[in-house]
């Protein structure tokens, strides 16, 4: 399944492509080592993580393949955090004994700072695929290059993105409510929200934030405590498959608000919400970086990806990950070694100006974070993800307010 | 304001009754038998999966399979009472404990071996229905459970006031050497309550797939649920259980409404150390 309709791009085509980008990437770089990267690849697999972890490693399952198109082998080495801390950082341990030389990983911002803390420790490089926290890439480590954006920045970007939905569509919310998933994800994003949404001129109040435990057993009381605040606009930050309850329990309760948006946020944009909900998946909006529909690269690996997984959806998760391994392997490549040491002093001079993702040339900061990406809207049409803005990649135009839920075919 | 606090409540309520049904099984074996079943919690998880493969494979709606779920935990627990816990009746709770909390860790990581570490969850045709009653809605799916627990747990307390076997059960608690002297089979009557504890456990838990998803780690959860409101009601009093699941349901909601949603599994507990502290018997529970 594939929310993309531009032209499809062919293998070659990839390796053309490829080849272009190497060649400006390669310019400074002496000859690749024969030996393929080994990778260890850390994704909660199984646990409450386990669908979006499982979404990350179908898109490493295609990378490999695509990568030696372009003359950069990789042998990934796959190990389960199991949606838990220690069992990341055992693992991440556990893949370096046995001869990682780059570490990849790991969807979840506290898993991913005990893999942080074991690289540092061992001097092994981590390159983040997902995991938006801030104080990763705040506390000076020397081994840790994210691409992937804050959270403040996903908040930032996510609500100015509002704005532009609001103005495209004419009508404008009277107020909002947010609710948010209660790990360390979601209080690192309501920490971005309330602290930057007063700075940015929402044309809408904030009129109560609500933390919820993912893990609890139902969520009636908290989308009941939603509802009575009368708000017209739903800011959702989930954590996996809350989102699928928190939807349920407002068709159930009758709480239909303009629009359920998501600031920057894993859950609405996956298959077993559209699975799970049917119709009711739909018009919900997620404000987070995508995959540029319109690459020449994120076509050749949508076109691998739909071969491999044709019932899978292609989603941000698989843009990620494919975009870490490759960043792995260009520093290997520059660096014309696959030592640790080696690719960890190629990784600060990356800049990979053909990738998948929207948003600028791939570069890093001192801070080992990589500031160019860019967040786009997407909307749900038809059990899929459509980015609706910004219009220059839009495949399809924004619909705010969505219809109720019993209005809906 | 008020209509939304009011819808709520009888959600909490109507969750609260399934919760019932659950501990009901704890209180009628404790009651009976004088063991804690330290793996109740994962035998309604047990049955909760068994209604999700019903579900899953046959299209079977869990309230259509409530019955035979019912009585495969109903086998279930007799042959666990017959084969198992019965040589350890007369032993010290410790070794009770060991014995129940080790059947409890196999059938969390037998459930892992076969169903894997993810959520499954039951999305019936109707399951995004309410009723309006009033100025309040009401969701369908936690109506016809909680009915269906409620009618359960009555027809339970018919059973033990009404039919023979109920009463011979009853005659074993309230005085097992006489049960034993006008000769009734007490390890046979045991083995029957066990098996009507556990197919409470079916029950609850074919409800409950209605309600929440189930995973393996959903077993120790429930157990600690089950402890919480048999320990409020009273352990061994049917009614108690009833009254403590209610309890617990609208406290979870009246918690997450007035203070914050992540506090209700912890405003729980804050009761459970009430009772303790100045009811230590539980609300309907006999003083020893």
């Amino acid at each position: 399944m594939s929310g993309h309709s531009s032209p499809m791009v062919n293998r070659r085509g990839f390796l053309a492509a490829g080849v272009a980008g190497a060649a400006i990437l390669g310019l400074r770089a002496p000859a690749r080592a024969a030996q393929p990267l080994k990778i260890g690849l850390l994704l909660p697999l199984s646990g409450g993580l386990a669908r979006e972890g499982q979404s990350c490693k179908r898109g490493a399952d295609v990378t490999p393949a695509l990568l030696a198109d372009m003359g950069m082998p990789v042998q990934l080495m796959v190990a389960d955090t199991e949606t838990s801390i220690d069992t990341a950082r055992t693992r991440a341990e556990k893949l370096i004994a046995d001869g990682a030389q780059v570490l990849i990983g790991a969807f979840d911002s506290a898993h991913t700072l005990a893999v942080a803390q074991v690289c540092e420790q061992r001097g092994v490089p981590l390159v983040i695929n997902i995991a938006a926290a801030p104080n990763i890439t705040e506390q000076g480590f020397k081994t840790v290059f994210r691409n992937f954006p804050t959270a403040p920045k996903l908040v930032t970007e996510g609500l100015a993105l509002m704005k532009d939905v609001f103005k495209t569509t004419g009508t404008t919310p009277t107020k909002a409510v947010f609710l948010h998933n209660n790990d360390t994800f979601g209080t690192a994003m309501a920490g971005a929200v309330n602290k930057l949404f007063p700075t940015l001129d929402m044309p809408f109040p904030l009129v109560e934030t609500i933390a919820y435990d993912g893990a609890a057993r139902d969520l009636a009381v908290e989308v009941g405590k939603a509802k009575a605040t009368g708000a017209d606009l739903v800011l959702l930050v989930p954590h996996g498959d809350d989102c699928i309850r928190i939807i349920r329990e407002m068709v159930k309760q009758r709480f239909e608000p303009k629009a359920v948006v998501s600031p920057g946020s894993p859950g609405m944009y996956e298959a077993q919400f559209y699975k799970t909900l049917g119709k009711y998946s739909d018009y919900c909006m997620t404000n987070l970086p995508w995959i540029n529909p319109k690459t020449a690269m994120s076509q050749a690996l949508l076109k691998a990806f739909s071969k491999a997984y044709p019932d899978a959806l292609f989603e941000m998760n698989i843009g990620y990950t494919f975009e870490a391994i490759l960043i792995a392997a260009d520093a290997a490549r520059r660096a014309g070694s696959n030592d640790p040491k080696a690719i960890l002093a190629a990784l600060p001079a990356t800049n990979i100006a053909e990738h998948v993702m929207i948003g600028g040339p791939i570069v890093f900061d001192a801070k080992g974070q990589n500031t160019n990406t860019r967040s786009a809207t997407i909307q749900n049409f038809g059990g899929k993800p459509l980015v609706v803005l910004p219009s220059d990649v839009a495949e399809a135009k924004p619909v705010f307010p969505a219809p109720g839920w019993q209005q809906r075919g | 304001m008020t209509i939304d606090l009011a819808n709520q409540i009888v959600t909490g309520l109507l969750t609260g009754l399934v919760y019932s049904l659950m501990a009901l099984g704890l209180s009628v074996i404790f009651g009976v038998v004088r063991v804690v079943n330290f793996a109740h919690g994962e035998m309604t998880a047990l049955a909760m999966y068994a209604a999700w493969m019903l579900f899953t494979w046959l299209e079977l709606d869990p309230l259509v399979g409530l019955p035979l779920i019912a009585l495969l935990l109903f086998a279930l627990g007799y042959v666990m009472q017959r084969g198992l816990i019965d040589a350890f009746v007369a032993k010290p709770e410790h070794m009770q404990f060991i014995l129940l909390v080790a059947v409890a860790i196999i059938m969390v990581n037998f459930s892992l071996l076969v169903f894997g570490p993810d959520a499954h969850g039951i999305q019936v045709p109707y399951g995004f229905d309410t009723y309006e009653v009033g100025p309040l809605l009401v969701d369908k799916v936690r109506l016809l459970a909680a009915s269906a627990a409620l009618a359960i747990s009555g027809l339970l307390m018919l059973f033990f006031r009404r039919t023979m076997t109920g009463k011979a059960i009853r005659a074993c608690a309230d005085n097992l050497v006489g049960a034993r002297v006008i000769g009734l089979n007490v390890k046979q009557l045991y083995a029957v309550t066990f098996g009507i504890g556990s197919a409470c456990v079916g029950a609850a838990g074919a409800l409950l797939s209605l309600l929440i998803d189930v995973m393996p780690s959903s077993g120790p959860e429930l157990t600690m649920l089950a402890f919480i409101i048999v320990i409020v009601g009273g352990l061994g009093s049917m009614g108690g259980a009833l009254l403590g699941g209610m309890l617990i349901g609208v406290s979870e909601v009246l918690a997450g409404y007035f203070l914050m949603p992540s506090m209700k599994g912890m405003f729980s507990f804050a009761i459970l150390i009430l009772i303790l502290v100045l009811r230590p018997q539980g609300l309907m529970g006999a003083r020893k």
